[in-house]
């Protein structure tokens, strides 16, 4: 009896295994094939490259990449500095007004960036960061949940390890550096993940914000790209869509248990 | 050695907010202004070539509250949430719970679960856009191997709003999947044991036992789901643009459309304090049941 159903469970898991995996595959399959094979399913059809060739030729994909890798990479930049000075002053530092701007901070993690579109696209033509990377990426630098993470992170290392670095003439910003930051490496890696692959994928805050192709990250683009106007067909989009996610899911297949572990971390809070 | 104890007080005071600058102006910058702003000019009326912008009070909420589209669209919002929260807690325990017991192809099966949460939501909706398309699409295939007669699934009010609703439980139940099965895994075994001496089933262990420790988890998850209900909407630009007439549209996309398509900044700022409003309500639900952190250590 239950080893029957075991096998029923096991048949179920796989099922919806099946199932949630079946949109990538088939957009997989679709990308590889003729347009009408694809719809066909002619499983006997000839596998093709020319969806891709058409997708690449179709929009400045390699500028589009660029967008996102430089992208991603001031966002995490951005992000790292900020949130260290202000996660060790939170967790190691002593200061009036200090527990009324932390509740502030913590505020700010249910203001969502992608809630207030309208007034910070007026800030940011204002600075004069319209359809730059700069103004894409700024809104997220100052990040609530890094700086809260970062703060957890801080606060677990033994002050024996601070003090010792004091007696050695070591000054502030000095044991932040070289005795904080090094012992928080894995809450650093957790958080470039998550950063990184949130940014890869973001969309509503870029399309507001960019307006020319030199700014357009891979989303925006794919975006643009795919719309009914263009008529392009199923087999060039799902070509254009694998194009487009394929370094982080490779990124995502590789290293999926640092994946899954940073994704972890980084809910916990 | 009181004035040496003062003197560090100051250097931390001073440390202390020489450190906190600089995240301090972002966050004012971006998030803290704009939410007073937003607020500010919510009660503006819209400012047009004819006539400058000119303090109006409550009009504007009046006019949303008057406006049959907007109670479409929160109407629309609060099934997209009540469908996608319980569902995709659902689905997601499911996951948890088979992803952790022995089953054959364990590896590929947890991969499986979770490669939706890598893609971003517009390659998602690319993806799903090959099984909705109306004669050619994967579900329509599936549907005249039965027999069935082609249905246009984005095309049509009754059946758009689900659409969108699947690719949203599809994108996010693995994500939820991980918080469940890191919960599972400090369930003590001996409960277990204890359990199977008593010789209770596996399904009244689940029901009696398992699911009560992972209330925790479920009420972290329920706010990063309710926070979701109105953030994801990525894949509405691609699948329905909100259509056909406003049958799909959610309220972050009617903000965008109000501030970018229409023009018409007050009301969309409008919009977004009342959506502010509702996240404070999350956040007090947040605060007030959820120990933060302890659960999973």
């Amino acid at each position: 009896m239950s080893k029957l159903s075991h096998y029923i469970e096991s048949a179920g898991a796989i099922l919806l295994a099946v199932i949630w995996i079946s949109p990538l595959l088939f957009a997989f399959w679709a990308a590889f094939h003729s347009t009408s094979d694809a719809v066909n399913f002619n499983i006997m059809s000839a596998w093709t490259l020319d969806n891709f060739r058409t997708a690449w030729d179709g929009a400045p994909w390699l500028r589009y990449f660029m967008n996102t890798f430089l992208l991603v990479t001031l966002v995490l930049i951005g992000q790292f500095f900020f949130t260290t000075l202000a996660g060790f002053a939170f967790a190691k530092l002593e200061f009036p007004g200090k527990n009324l701007v932390f509740i502030l901070v913590l505020m700010q993690l249910f203001i969502l960036p992608e809630v207030l579109i309208v007034e910070n696209y007026a800030m940011v033509s204002r600075l004069g960061l319209f359809d730059t990377l700069f103004g894409v990426g700024m809104p997220y630098m100052a990040s609530a949940f890094g700086i809260f993470l970062m703060r957890q992170s801080f606060k677990s290392v033994p002050i024996e390890l601070h003090e010792a670095a004091r007696i050695e003439g070591c000054g502030l910003l000095g044991i932040l550096w070289r005795v904080y930051v090094p012992l928080a490496k894995p809450t650093y890696l957790a958080y470039a993940l998550v950063s990184v692959s949130t940014h890869w994928n973001n969309f509503l805050w870029p399309l507001i914000v960019t307006n020319s192709p030199d700014t357009r990250p891979l989303t925006v683009g794919l975006s643009i790209f795919g719309a009914p106007e263009n008529g392009v067909d199923i087999s060039v989009i799902s070509a254009a869509t694998l194009m487009s996610v394929a370094p982080l899911l490779i990124a995502f297949l590789v290293f999926q248990r640092q994946f899954v572990q940073a994704f972890l971390r980084a809910g916990i809070k | 050695m009181s004035k040496h104890v003062n003197n560090e007080r100051r250097r931390q005071a001073i440390y202390g907010w020489l450190l906190l600058s600089p995240a301090a102006v972002m966050l004012t910058v971006f998030a803290f202004y704009p939410s007073a702003a937003t607020f500010w000019s919510s009660l503006f009326s819209r400012h047009t070539r004819r006539k400058p912008s000119e303090f109006v009070g409550t009009e504007n909420y009046a006019d949303l509250f008057a406006d049959p589209t907007f109670w479409l669209v929160v109407q629309n919002n609060l099934f997209y949430a009540a469908v996608t929260i319980p569902v995709s807690i659902g689905i997601a325990l499911a996951m948890a719970l088979w992803a952790n017991s022995k089953i054959p192809l364990r590896g590929f099966v947890r991969t499986a679960y979770f490669t939706p949460t890598v893609l971003p939501m517009i390659a998602a909706a690319n993806l799903w856009l090959f099984f909705y398309t109306p004669g050619l699409g994967v579900l329509d295939q599936i549907g005249a191997f039965f027999g069935l007669p082609s249905v246009n699934w984005l095309g049509q009010p009754e059946t758009a709003l689900w659409a969108i609703i699947i690719v949203t439980i599809w994108k996010e139940a693995g994500f939820f999947m991980i918080f469940y099965l890191a919960a599972l895994q400090t369930i003590p075994e001996d409960l277990k044991e204890a359990a199977d001496i008593e010789g209770t089933s596996r399904w009244t262990y689940t029901r009696r036992i398992v699911i009560p420790l992972l209330m925790p988890t479920t009420l972290f998850i329920m706010v990063n789901a309710m926070i979701n209900s109105v953030k994801l909407i990525d894949h509405l630009f691609i699948l329905t643009k909100g259509g056909p007439s406003d049958a799909s549209k959610l309220i972050l996309y009617y903000i965008w459309e109000m501030a970018f398509a229409f023009f018409d900044a007050p009301h969309a700022a409008a919009m977004t304090i009342l959506i502010l409003a509702v996240l404070c309500i999350v956040a007090a639900i947040q605060f007030l049941y959820l120990d933060r952190r302890t659960h999973y250590q």
